[in-house]
């Protein structure tokens, strides 16, 4: 435990004399609930996967997070600031996870940590793995690595506190806990035939009555990938794109689809550039 | 020692060819050899297959049933095929047989009234391929959750993510464009759902099905309503999936009489991360760092087993060469420590699980860190890594340990290897585990607490099919390392530690006998890592990394710290197409290990299921895999 500085707390815009400076700290409510929240972090004491066995051997006498006031790893949900993540999320624990997240007390945070929680890692083809865990629940902090060492663990924890530091009770953007009422809960997904995220009812809903007429439903082939040709005609191709990726994609989801076109579109403008640049050279 | 095992084996001279000849004569009609190329074993008729399971366990003495798992043909034979491992507890190869059904209504009568053991796999298989077993007293799935659509196993299952059927794939960048997986299914998510999906169902039934399912022979509902007539009360209580003291993501369900244990069901599933069906897709060597990833406190072991497994198949092939002595020496040195190093992890968290909240813990692993060191050094990682190779391993020993932290302290770390390797196994590891067995041995809590508790006795114990520390804790001392030894192991000198009890201390007790036993291999793994310094690590000229697998089906197994780590690859198909695994199935300890947990915490208090379970050391990665 470090004790307390009060230079570390002392907003720098408001003068105190030197002398004053061990007693005395002026500073904004920004800040000195930023640096609470920064200097006594408890994690919960939840495990997934590989990545715990390095989460405990963090909290271990080599590397020792403590130093950081983060020891206090608490077992309930509701007693945690911090939830890490640590290992591959599966379609069946997404929904305890879930629910986890729910009953942590505002304000709280989300860590992923390593390859699997951030975006599936070397799992990622398996039918029973989560993408990530940000599908589900917002993340605050990524931290890379398969398993990440304890090292990265412990500068992914870094970052948080930094990002503490940057919150500001004026702008409820940052700090969304302290507006009006209660945040809305994230819904708890649902084991169907295969998970189903209450957010995608709607569109799961369009896709069966396609299916039910049987038109082509669930998989989809993306519009074949343009290839850049060497600078014939760039003209003719770009509407082309454009067009095929709407058709397939606007009886999905309209807002998908204008995603999509958006970036054909962009794609198309850098190809013709280039193809222009390599016509100017040649 | 029941009769069972006490009863004499008439045939018991018999070899594995003399048992097959014995069950040919004795079934003329039911069995078969397997006369497939590169496979060995019978192929017994379905129809009678509990009757010769019974022949095969009772008349012929393969008491122990190894593995039990499905594989299936689609394509090349069209049918699916059950796999039965089976083991003599005195030692020696296996038994191979197999079962077929078609692939439309599977369905093979269940030996669970054989080999108790074979439970949780055939729940497995019934999950994973489909199979009906006949027979069986708790069918229903057991790592995905119920009402999951089709089994995913089978080859014409396809994933939401399905891209090609094989790796390495095309490619992920055709012409140079990115094309990520998401982007193929309209949900942008990893979900597949069947045409006629019923808008109605959306509402999460696997609880219900798991609850009225789990053979307590209750229901929620009518346990309320008992309560008002009964005066003790008696509850269904949930432990896990998140829960402090389950060692990750395993889940419990109990039957509570007071504070007794009436009846305990494992649920799991938790950490299903589908590694068989990522290791069909894989190419063979794709699979040494998922391997890591299965029991990952141990990824060493896991990888021992898995190339010992291919290299048996190799060796069928024209161009194997063994590994080379080396090779084997730095294996097992890399395996022992690996041991040692799951061991004390073990120890520490059983006394968390004790309550003795992170202090013996801290302990126990702080010499942990410096094997990992050794590991980062030598393979890059610390935990996962993916070391060794078919026919050799990948890097040999470094002549220097360094800091890999680019720090102004970087000589903080930087030891001449051997000189590090010897001050590790004849003093720091030999002090450690010392020191643990002064302050926890005798203390008092502990026997207290562990002293017989969660009793295996040791015909339970081989008919549950435990393995590892388990079943030596219950007085059988059988170990793979002695019972079919593999690398240099017949020139080692060390003892198969055995306790006599089968309670929690034992358990306790053996793991520190086999820290000792560790130690003591390591030391003679040291004379001989100096005696081969400078040798080879790959046999043949170099390292082989795509190898050419011959068509046929092996089973490697390996003593793996948490008990017999078992891979039953099959090899199918064209020589010159796609190299990736037909089937790849882990034989895993922690998940055969739970078979017995409910039959041992029967009678206990709720506070000793936690104690049991951590004495059984499980991982999760490798329970679900």
């Amino acid at each position: 435990m470090s004790t307390l500085d009060l230079r570390e707390l002392h907003d720098t815009e408001f003068p105190v004399p030197a002398d004053m400076q061990n007693n005395v700290a002026i500073t904004s409510l920004s800040k000195i609930y930023n640096w609470s929240r920064r200097s006594s972090l408890w994690p919960m004491l939840f495990g997934l996967a590989c990545c715990a066995i390095e989460m405990i051997a963090t909290a271990a006498s080599r590397y020792d997070f403590s130093r950081f006031g983060m020891e206090v790893m608490r077992g309930s949900p509701r007693q945690s600031d911090l939830m890490i993540v640590s290992g591959t999320v599966t379609k069946k624990m997404v929904v305890p996870i879930v629910r986890l997240y729910n009953q942590m007390p505002e304000p709280k945070y989300v860590m992923a940590m390593g390859a699997c929680a951030s975006g599936g890692g070397p799992f990622k083809e398996g039918y029973n793995v989560v993408s990530g865990i940000d599908q589900y629940v917002p993340v605050d902090v990524y931290v890379p690595g398969c398993p990440p060492t304890p090292q990265a663990l412990m500068y992914g924890l870094i970052s948080l506190q930094k990002k503490f530091d940057g919150e500001s009770l004026a702008n409820l953007d940052d700090v969304p806990w302290y507006g009006v009422g209660p945040s809305d809960a994230v819904p708890i997904p649902v084991l169907g035939p295969d998970i189903i995220d209450p957010r995608q009812a709607e569109l799961i809903r369009q896709q069966a009555m396609l299916a039910a007429q049987g038109l082509p439903f669930g998989r989809r082939e993306l519009p074949a990938v343009a290839v850049p040709q060497p600078a014939v005609a760039p003209v003719e191709e770009k509407p082309a794109i454009a067009a095929a990726s709407t058709e397939t994609a606007e009886e999905i989801d309209p807002e998908k689809a204008a995603r999509l076109a958006k970036r054909e579109a962009a794609l198309a403008r850098k190809r013709a550039a280039k193809a222009a640049a390599e016509g100017n050279e040649g | 020692m029941t009769d069972q095992a006490i009863m004499p084996v008439p045939t018991e001279a018999l070899d594995t060819q003399g048992a097959i000849d014995w069950l040919k004569d004795k079934y003329p009609e039911a069995v078969q050899d397997d006369t497939r190329q590169g496979y060995g074993g019978v192929v017994v008729d379905r129809s009678q297959l509990t009757k010769i399971a019974h022949a095969i366990r009772d008349d012929l003495g393969y008491d122990y049933l190894s593995s039990a798992t499905a594989v299936d043909y689609l394509g090349i034979s069209d049918h699916i095929e059950m796999v039965y491992h089976a083991y003599r507890t005195a030692g020696g190869p296996p038994l191979v047989f197999k079962a077929q059904t078609p692939r439309e209504n599977a369905e093979i009568p269940s030996v669970v009234s054989v080999w108790p053991g074979a439970d949780f796999q055939e729940r497995e298989a019934y999950d994973l391929f489909g199979i009906q077993f006949s027979g069986h007293p708790n069918l229903k799935r057991i790592l995905l959750w119920e009402g999951f659509d089709g089994h995913p196993m089978r080859k014409d299952w396809q994933e939401a993510y399905y891209e090609e059927e094989h790796k390495p794939f095309e490619s992920r960048w055709p012409k140079g464009w990115v094309r990520r997986a998401e982007e193929l299914n309209v949900f942008g998510k990893n979900v597949r759902y069947p045409a006629d999906l019923d808008l109605s169902r959306l509402t999460d039934v696997s609880e219900d099905s798991l609850y009225k399912g789990m053979g307590l022979g209750v229901d929620v509902q009518e346990i309320v309503q008992e309560g008002e007539h009964i005066k003790t009360d008696r509850l269904i209580v949930n432990m896990g999936p998140h829960h402090p003291s389950t060692h990750g993501v395993f889940r419990m369900i109990a039957e509570l009489d007071g504070e007794t244990i009436e009846a305990l069901e494992p649920v799991m599933g938790y950490l299903h991360r589908n590694h068989e069906k990522i290791g069909e897709r894989n190419a063979w060597l794709m699979n040494i760092p998922f391997t890591d990833r299965l029991d990952y406190i141990s990824s060493m072991g896991n990888n021992m087993g898995y190339v010992q497994a291919v290299e048996k198949l190799l060796a069928q092939g024209a161009r194997y060469t063994p590994p080379t002595y080396r090779a084997e020496v730095i294996r097992v040195l890399m395996v022992e420590l690996t041991r040692i190093v799951n061991h004390l992890w073990a120890i520490g968290f059983l006394l968390n699980d004790l309550g003795a909240f992170f202090t013996p813990a801290l302990y126990a692993i702080a010499e942990r860190e410096k094997v990992l060191d050794f590991f980062e050094a030598t393979a890059g990682s610390r935990m996962m890594c993916n070391y060794m190779r078919f026919q050799g391993v990948a890097k040999d020993l470094p002549e220097r340990i360094h800091s890999t932290a680019v720090t102004v302290n970087d000589k903080v770390r930087d030891y001449n290897t051997m000189e590090f390797l010897t001050e590790l196994i004849n003093e720091r590891l030999p002090r450690s585990i010392d020191e643990l067995d002064h302050f926890l041995t005798e203390s008092e809590i502990i026997k207290t607490r562990a002293m017989g508790v969660g009793i295996l006795p040791p015909e339970m114990a081989i008919a549950y099919s435990a393995a590892g520390p388990l079943l030596r804790a219950s007085n059988v001392p059988y170990d793979v390392r002695r019972a079919e030894p593999y690398s240099i192991y017949p020139e080692l000198d060390f003892d198969v530690c055995v306790r006599p009890n089968g309670d929690v201390y034992d358990r306790y007790l053996i793991r520190l006998d086999e820290m000792r036993e560790s130690v003591r291999i390591l030391k003679q793994v040291l004379q001989r890592l100096e005696a081969t310094h400078g040798e080879d690590i790959f046999s043949g000229n170099k390292a082989i990394y795509m190898p050419r697998v011959p068509v046929g089906e092996s089973y490697g197994r390996v003593e793996n710290p948490k008990g017999e780590l078992g891979f039953y690859c099959v090899s199918e198909g064209d020589p010159k197409g796609p190299q990736n695994p037909w089937r790849y199935h882990v034989r895993a300890p922690s998940f055969i290990n739970l078979t017995p947990l409910g039959v041992m915490c029967k009678g206990h208090k709720v506070a000793d299921v936690v104690v049991i379970l951590g004495s059984i050391d499980i991982v999760l990665g490798e329970t679900d895999r």
